[in-house]
Formats: C-alpha cells, sequence, structure tokens
C-alpha cells in the first residue's frame, strides 16, 4: 500500500468511527447535563463536599467553584509530588523539586499536561494515578461544566442561576469520562498496552521502564489531557504499540470535542447550530491535516523523531489532532517535524485551540469567536449583534475579547522575555530560527494548554518552570472568568425575536465569517513572531 | 474573598472523593481486569517484542538508531536544518554502509534517524534485507533461512515493517 493510500484510509477509518460516535454521544452528554436527577455514587459525592446539588449558582459562585477546586488541586498535586519518597511505589526516585512540582502541579490542573520532567525517572506510579490520572478526569469535567454553563447562558431567560459546578464537574467525570476510559483503557491493554505496577522489565537484558499505562492513556486521550506515563508519550510502544491503538487513540482525543457541537445544538433546540461550529472545525482541521502531511512527506529527514509502524501520514494524522485538540500527547516528535509542518503543528495552538479544541474548551472558545464573528459582522452593517436569541452589547463583547486575548498577551510577553534572556541560549536544542521556534512552541502550548513541546529545549531552569507556570494559569483561568462572566449577562437578558435583519447563524455565510475570524484574530496577532521562526525556517 | 475560601473548602472534599474513585479504584479496577488470563497475556510486557535494544554481534539485526537513555525512552529532537545533526547522519550512513558492504546511497532513512521512542522495534525491510548477508554469515545460518525469519516477521496493516526484536529472537532460535 502506498503511504498515500495507506494514510487516507486511516483518516476515512477514524471520520467514518467519529460519525459513528456522533450522535449518540452528542445526545448523552446533553442528557447528563440536563437530568434532573442524581445517581446514587453523584449522591455519595454530594454528601462528602456537603453541597446541595439542587441549589443552582450565580455567575460569580460558579467562578469560584472553578477557582477554589482548581486552587486546591494544585496544593494537594504539589503535596503529593514533594512528598513522593514516602509513597508507595516510588522506586526511589525522591522527591520532586520545588520549581518542577510547582509547574507540574499547575500544568495538569489546567488541562495542559507540559511535561518539564522525564516521567521514567522522576514520577513514581502513585503520584501518577492519585495525582495525575485524578487531574486527566476532573481538569476535563472543569473544562466541560464551564462549556455547558456558557451553553445555559444562551438557552436561560431573565435569570441569574448558571447551574451547580459541583454537579457539573461531577457528572462530567462520573458519567462521562469514567465509563469511556474504562472500557477504552481495557480495549489498548488488549490491543497490547501495557499496566503494571513493577518499575521495569528486562528486554534481551536491558531494563526498559514500564508503569500502569493503560488507565492513564485512556484517559489522557479522552480528556484532551496528553501528559504520558513515559517520557516518549504516544510514540512509546508501551503506550501506543500499533497502527489500530494510534487510531484508537486519534479518536479518543477528538471524540468529545467533536461530539460537544451535537451537546450544544441539542441543547440550544437547534441541531443545524452545533453543525456549522462543527464543519468550521472540520474545515481548518482538514486543512492544516494537508499542511502538515504535505510538508512531513517532502521533508529532508523524514523519519527522524518518527516511529516506523505509524510512519508519516499517521504522524501528520495524530499531530494535528493534538494540537488541534488541546490534548499535546505526540507520536511523533514535532521539534524534527519540517519547519512547515512544526510550523503547522503550532498554528493549530494559535488559533486558540478550537479545531475542536479540548473537551469544553473547544466549545466554548469557538463560541466565544463566534460572538467575535458577529460582533465584526454587526459593525460592517451597524446594528447591534446577535447570536442565539441573545444581544451582544458591551457587557457580552468585552468579556469575549477578554476571552480571546488572555492567551496572544501572556503567550507574546513570556516567549519575548526568554527569548532575550542569556540563560535561554543554553536551554536551545536547535540554532537559527528553529531555536527561536522552540521558545515560541512552548509558550505557545503552555498559553493554550495543549502541551505538546519542540521537547529539544531544556525548560528545567526557574525561570522556564515559573514563566510556563504562570502562562498556563492564565491562559486557563482568565478565559474561564471571562466566559462565565459572559454566561451570566446572557442569562440575564431576555430572548430577542427572531426578525427579517438577524443573520441567520446555521448557513455557510456565517460558517465563513467564523472561519475567516478564527483565521484572522491568529494571524494578525502571530504572523510577525511566525515570521521569524517557522516561517523563515520553512524558506531557507 | 470569603466566598473563595468557601468553595475551596467544598473543592477540596469533593476533590478527595473523587481521587478515591478516579485515582485509586479506577486505575486498580482496569489493573485487576489486565489480570484475567486470556484477555492479553502481556500487560506486564514480559518477553515483549514492543520494544527493540541493541543485541551485541554481528549475527543480530541492527534497530533503528536511539536518542534514548535507558531505562527511559527519548527523541534526539533535532530540526531538519540543523548543520551539526546532518555530521551525525552523514557518519552513521558511513558506517552501515561499511558494516553490510553496500554503497552509501543504498542505505534507506530509517537505518541513520532516530526515532521518537528510542525503542522502536520496527525496521523497514529495505533495511532489513541490507541486513541478511551479515547476519547469515555472522550467525552461521543460511540466506535463505534468515530471509524466510525475515519474511515471517514482517508485518503491519498500512505500512509494512520487520520487527527486529521478534527477528532476533527467532534466529536465537535458529541457531
Amino acid at each position: 500500500m502506498s503511504p498515500t493510500v495507506a494514510g487516507l484510509l486511516q483518516v476515512g477509518i477514524l471520520v467514518v468511527a467519529l460519525a459513528a460516535a456522533y450522535r449518540p454521544l452528542g445526545d448523552y452528554m446533553a442528557r447528563v447535563f440536563s437530568d434532573a436527577k442524581h445517581s446514587r455514587l453523584e449522591l455519595a459525592v454530594y454528601r462528602i463536599g456537603r453541597i446541595n446539588p439542587d441549589s443552582e449558582q450565580k455567575w460569580s459562585t460558579y467562578a469560584y467553584g472553578v477557582l477554589g477546586f482548581s486552587f486546591v488541586s494544585v496544593v494537594l498535586l504539589y503535596v503529593l509530588q514533594r512528598i513522593q519518597s514516602w509513597l508507595p511505589f516510588s522506586f526511589d526516585r525522591g522527591t520532586i523539586p520545588p520549581g518542577m512540582a510547582f509547574n507540574t502541579a499547575v500544568s495538569f490542573v489546567t488541562n495542559t499536561n507540559w511535561q518539564s520532567y522525564v516521567p521514567e525517572t522522576v514520577m513514581g506510579h502513585t503520584v501518577q494515578m492519585v495525582g495525575l490520572t485524578v487531574q486527566n478526569f476532573v481538569s476535563a469535567a472543569v473544562g466541560l461544566a464551564v462549556a455547558v454553563a456558557l451553553v445555559r447562558g444562551f438557552v436561560r431567560h431573565q435569570t441569574d442561576r448558571l447551574g451547580n459546578f459541583w454537579v457539573d464537574l461531577t457528572r462530567g467525570t462520573i458519567r462521562i469520562l469514567l465509563p469511556i476510559a474504562f472500557v477504552f483503557a481495557i480495549v489498548l491493554i488488549a490491543l497490547g498496552v501495557t499496566m503494571s505496577l513493577k518499575s521495569g522489565v528486562d528486554v534481551d537484558g536491558q531494563t526498559i521502564a514500564n508503569a500502569p499505562v493503560a488507565s492513564q492513556e485512556a484517559i489522557k486521550e479522552l480528556g484532551t489531557n496528553g501528559g504520558g506515563v513515559l517520557n516518549a508519550n504516544s510514540a512509546h510502544p508501551f503506550e501506543n504499540p500499533s497502527e489500530w491503538t494510534n487510531l484508537i487513540e486519534i479518536f479518543l482525543l477528538l471524540v468529545i470535542p467533536v461530539s460537544l457541537t451535537r451537546t450544544f445544538g441539542q441543547l440550544v433546540g437547534n441541531k443545524k447550530q452545533g453543525y456549522v461550529l462543527l464543519s468550521v472545525m472540520g474545515v481548518i482541521w482538514t486543512a492544516m491535516l494537508g499542511i502538515i502531511w504535505a510538508a512531513e512527506a517532502s521533508g529532508l529527514r523524514p523519519l527522524e523523531g518518527k516511529e516506523l509502524r505509524f510512519g508519516i501520514p499517521a504522524s501528520a494524522l495524530f499531530a494535528n489532532s493534538t494540537t488541534g485538540t488541546s490534548t499535546g500527547a505526540v507520536n511523533s516528535m514535532h521539534d524534527s517535524f519540517t519547519g512547515l509542518g512544526g510550523g503547522g503543528a503550532m498554528l493549530n495552538m494559535l488559533f486558540g485551540e478550537m479545531t475542536p479544541g479540548g473537551v469544553g474548551t473547544g466549545l466554548y472558545s469557538i463560541l466565544v469567536m463566534a460572538i467575535i464573528a458577529m460582533f465584526l459582522a454587526g459593525l460592517m452593517v451597524g446594528r447591534t449583534p446577535e447570536y442565539l436569541g441573545k444581544k451582544l452589547g458591551r457587557k457580552e463583547v468585552t468579556a469575549a475579547a477578554v476571552s480571546i486575548l488572555a492567551m496572544p498577551t501572556v503567550l507574546l510577553i513570556g516567549a519575548g522575555i526568554a527569548a532575550i534572556l542569556p540563560s535561554t541560549q543554553g536551554a536551545l536544542n536547535n540554532p537559527g530560527s528553529h531555536g527561536l521556534s522552540e521558545i515560541l512552541y512552548a509558550y505557545a502550548s503552555a498559553s493554550n494548554n495543549n502541551g505538546s513541546a519542540f521537547a529539544g529545549i531544556t525548560v528545567t531552569n526557574d525561570w522556564f518552570q515559573a514563566s510556563l507556570g504562570v502562562c498556563m494559569a492564565l491562559g486557563r483561568f482568565v478565559p474561564i472568568i471571562a466566559v462565565l462572566a459572559l454566561a451570566g449577562s446572557l442569562a440575564a437578558q431576555k430572548k430577542v425575536p427572531v426578525t427579517a435583519g438577524t443573520l441567520p447563524t446555521t448557513g455557510p455565510l456565517f460558517a465563513s465569517l467564523l472561519t475567516g475570524a478564527i483565521v484572522l484574530v491568529a494571524a494578525l496577532t502571530f504572523v510577525p513572531a511566525l515570521a521569524l521562526g517557522p516561517i523563515a525556517e520553512a524558506l531557507l | 474573598m470569603d466566598n473563595f475560601f468557601k468553595q475551596a473548602w467544598a473543592g477540596l472534599r469533593i476533590l478527595l472523593a473523587l481521587t478515591v474513585i478516579c485515582g485509586v479504584l479506577y486505575p486498580l479496577a482496569v489493573w485487576g481486569v489486565s489480570r484475567i488470563p486470556g484477555l492479553h497475556g502481556n500487560a506486564e510486557a514480559t518477553d515483549t517484542t514492543l520494544v527493540a535494544v541493541v543485541r551485541q554481534g554481528d549475527g543480530y539485526f541492527v534497530p533503528r538508531p536511539s536518542a534514548a537513555t535507558l531505562p527511559a525512552s527519548g527523541a534526539s529532537n533535532k530540526g531538519e536544518r540543523n548543520s551539526d545533526y546532518d555530521k551525525v547522519i552523514s557518519q552513521r550512513r558511513t558506517e552501515i554502509a561499511q558494516r553490510e558492504g553496500v554503497a552509501e546511497d543504498q542505505v534507506p532513512q530509517d537505518a541513520v534517524t532516530a526515532s521518537a521512542s528510542g525503542l522502536d522495534p520496527d525496521i523497514s525491510p529495505e533495511y532489513a534485507a541490507l541486513q541478511v548477508p551479515r547476519v547469515a554469515r555472522a550467525s552461521g545460518l543460511s540466506l535463505e533461512k534468515v530471509r524466510e525469519l525475515v519474511h515471517a516477521n514482517t508485518g503491519g496493516t498500512f505500512t509494512t515493517t520487520v520487527n527486529v526484536t521478534a527477528l532476533n529472537r527467532a534466529i536465537d532460535t535458529a541457531r
């Protein structure tokens, strides 16, 4: 089979699988978040939390819930790492140093899963399971909760209530993520992924590190987390042993963000509103796949940093999907990609992670961008813009703008300072424009909560640990607060009746407008920086 | 601020509850299922052919170059415009050509480039074919026998590859 045919076949299988899951999963998620009943396990969780699941919250309380939960998550994960040497299954790997523990705690709580450590020599199994795996679940569930709260803002009228964060968080975890992760962890084991409580295994006289891989692998992809149990991430044969596990892992990291457009359509009572978002995501995803694949297929040494069982097409497919969602798992090393291929992966993140984006984050990010697009359209015709029956006034547009601008601000300031620090020179793995790309990629990944890397860069000094940690936190929570404020002010409004002057948001005109807004905002913000990094390298 | 601490306190309690469910019960349940005989015998990866390490001696097939520091996995992360790394690649090409007694332009890409994991179990059929005469000579097996073993360890659904680890163990058995 020629590589092109093989690649197209794999893309085809992936798309068919996603299409098959789209309706059932999308509808199921819509039911989960509108169900009036609680399960027994959920009621037990609410009792432990001493919260009343039937009382709803204002946007500010909902936001305090997100922030409070994330804050205690960071503290707990930090403490777990700092006491690792006393924990079982730690194999004398010692305690994690403070800078690295801070960075890792923020990284996993913000759904970034940026890794400044080599898991095989640093992380024991207890921290992996009790700390990192838990955040793989709940950080994804936080994203889901915020997305659902924003959708409620559109659906509800003249109320200050957005739902209950603890209920949304618990349901997302227990009813959506946990069962799917469990089933696929078993499937992955059956296909060869390892699941061991030992520290390593002897292979022809050499010790190769092993870990409880399968349980974390499944949720790592499903929750668009991406933090590898092993250093090589999904390139490691224990995490991703075959072409089929590879397809399953790509499927897992796309399935929730894609299906959430259906959930959205169901919740707003017009499925076409969801399809139009999906079409925008799909167009950009497909275009970027074409760019990255073509660039890699014509590279100078295309197999450097790639696994032979995946080859070029399946590596490009994974790279495009992991950066288009906010996953950041890798099955090939983006640092060794061509200028254009690596630049494409970077651009996927710079779009703001909405093609299709992370679990929940993708949906709320593209909805915010839809507000920006409608605002631009409103400016063109001189009419107050509306979206889904809500007027987009000064408050709404301001919140949307803050949400969109947070990421570029922290990214460019962070990368700018890093580029002029003398210590950075020694941290780079490659000279010239590719070195700058390594810096840009790191800050793009952190600020967008992606977590993939041009991994040659050494990010263990205090500056990188601290600044990337801050970028991850601001890149996550500033947009979340803005989105919840937006949801609050939308929910307070009356519904505006549809008139002849309303721009329909289910057709190709709106889809083009939204696609244009996504591309334009990224281009206007990042072309100068990209010109010195990946664009310069691609033109060499 | 009061509201923040109130929510954080509820958050801590809920986090601990979810930690028991997702961080203890879930991985242990998956681990438990992985012990069921017949599901898959190899969650522990004993005798695994999923990863390759270099075997000493000319009587074995050589896997792809590795940038890993065992027991951890790892890649070179060198960009394609890195001229220092060009030298590493061309040196590898020269060494392989000499080792196999062929012209440098016959050495395939996968033979000179480091894999993503540093543990890639596979080589291309071209690289395997290149190594057959040397392995046959050094192992005392016939050319036909070695070719047959290569064939038996060639597979893949979309990409055809040769599993070096399985192949080298087959050579052990045949000797």
